[in-house]
């Protein structure tokens, strides 16, 4: 069975060198129709994107006929590019890996005319082309989508960097407002930085604000004990400030214990006790000279 | 064999680590520290852990062990200077340190010995350097 398909695989590869120019043009005239964006991507590039990848597909099919072997590493390597172009480019899925599938009716045409007189030929043919066409562009949607989901997780890590700003309130007062929700990894990377900031600042006193989280569970509440634990084997004391009446609720209907940690409503009752904690006090001029009277 | 210098700085004993602890070594430490302890009559043991960048579970129950015979020997024990890595890879590991007193560095670690073995009222730098 193998050596028939090899055979028959040799084959494809001597009908595209035959037809090339016939294969080619078809090609064109079908994406002009369907998929072609002038708006995206210059006439000349898409020519020279379709004289490789008809090289390529060349070389490969004389060699194998499974995608995976080797003999197709180039052609998925250039199928991948493509798609990471294109995905970057702003073409849609559909129009990335039509790019593949339009090739069929002018590579089928070329079948036909080569092995039009011999029909059971021609189906075998037909058919494994149309497994190997569909395989790259199965292929080429593939490193399409790995392409924006790249893009996504880039995007997530930069908000998670932007969303965790350790801030200096005082001479060895650091604050850490909190925005959003708290997941494992959201948690590990405000651990980081809080831990990061409290060597880098020399701070004693560290406030960690929740104003900005929408709920608390039991599982945010483990990590906050958990920053507030590792701060502490630092030599940090950690505040918690901006406890909502509804979050000090859920707190005690869940059985979470917050008692070894320091909680405060808002984040300046916070600020005043880490004053104080820190050995600071805060006068204000006037007030003195009132008094004074 | 390895070991790890103990200073002593008045009424104070003074660890630093600097090389990567192994259990051995640990345990060597937790020994030599016990009798020094006994031999000084030291009031306060500071360890600086700044240099110490790998822990694992052992190391974390040498450290609150350190701290708990220090006690019955009637010595406080402050931990100072843990890298963030290190802080976060205890409390991963469960283990919290809660007997053990901790501070950001050298300075703030002796202050807060003196200040617990004076009590609060000489919190100045002080009488022990003479």
């Amino acid at each position: 069975m193998a050596t028939t398909l090899n055979h028959k695989t040799s084959n494809l590869g001597a009908i595209i060198t035959q037809n090339r120019d016939a294969i080619l043009n078809g090609w064109l005239r079908d994406m002009i129709g369907s998929t072609r964006r002038s708006d995206l991507m210059k006439e000349s590039e898409l020519q020279a994107q379709c004289h490789q990848f008809l090289s390529l597909l060349t070389q490969a099919t004389t060699k194998n006929t499974n995608i995976q072997a080797t003999a197709y590493d180039p052609l998925r390597e250039m199928l991948g590019e493509i798609s990471r172009t294109r995905a970057i480019q702003g073409f849609s899925a559909r129009e990335t890996a039509t790019f593949i599938f339009s090739i069929k009716q002018s590579l089928f045409g070329a079948i036909r005319e080569t092995l039009g007189k011999d029909s059971a030929a021609m189906a075998d043919e037909m058919w494994l082309t149309t497994e190997i066409i569909d395989a790259l562009g199965l292929y080429t949607a593939e490193a399409y989508i790995k392409t924006r989901e790249d893009t996504i997780r880039r995007q997530q890590e930069e908000m998670l960097e932007l969303s965790t700003p350790v801030v200096k309130l005082w001479e060895g007062i650091l604050a850490l407002p909190l925005i959003g929700t708290l997941d494992s990894a959201r948690t590990q990377i405000v651990m980081e930085s809080l831990l990061e900031g409290i060597v880098q600042t020399n701070s004693k006193v560290a406030i960690i604000d929740i104003t900005g989280v929408p709920t608390v569970d039991t599982v945010v509440a483990q990590h906050l004990l958990k920053t507030v634990t590792a701060a502490r084997l630092m030599g940090a004391d950690c505040i918690i400030s901006g406890v909502r009446p509804q979050i000090a609720q859920t707190i005690v209907h869940l059985g979470i214990n917050l008692l070894d940690v320091t909680t405060k409503a808002t984040l300046s009752d916070a600020f005043s006790l880490a004053i104080q904690r820190s050995g600071f006090k805060l006068v204000r001029p006037q007030k003195k000279e009132s008094v004074e009277h | 064999m390895e070991k790890i210098p103990i200073l002593r700085m008045g009424e104070f004993l003074l660890v630093t680590i600097q090389v990567d602890m192994h259990d051995r070594l640990a345990m060597t430490l937790q020994d030599d520290l016990t009798n020094r302890i006994s031999q000084t009559g030291a009031k306060g043991v500071l360890i600086d852990i700044s240099s110490l960048e790998i822990v694992d579970s052992f190391i974390g129950r040498m450290l609150g062990n350190i701290a708990s015979t220090s006690r019955v020997l009637d010595a406080e024990t402050v931990v100072v200077g843990m890298q963030p890595a290190v802080a976060i890879t205890l409390v991963e590991l469960g283990m919290s340190l809660e007997g053990v007193r901790t501070a950001l560095n050298v300075d703030a670690g002796m202050e807060l010995l003196r200040k617990s073995v004076n009590g609060h009222e000489e919190s100045e730098y002080g009488s022990y350097f003479q």
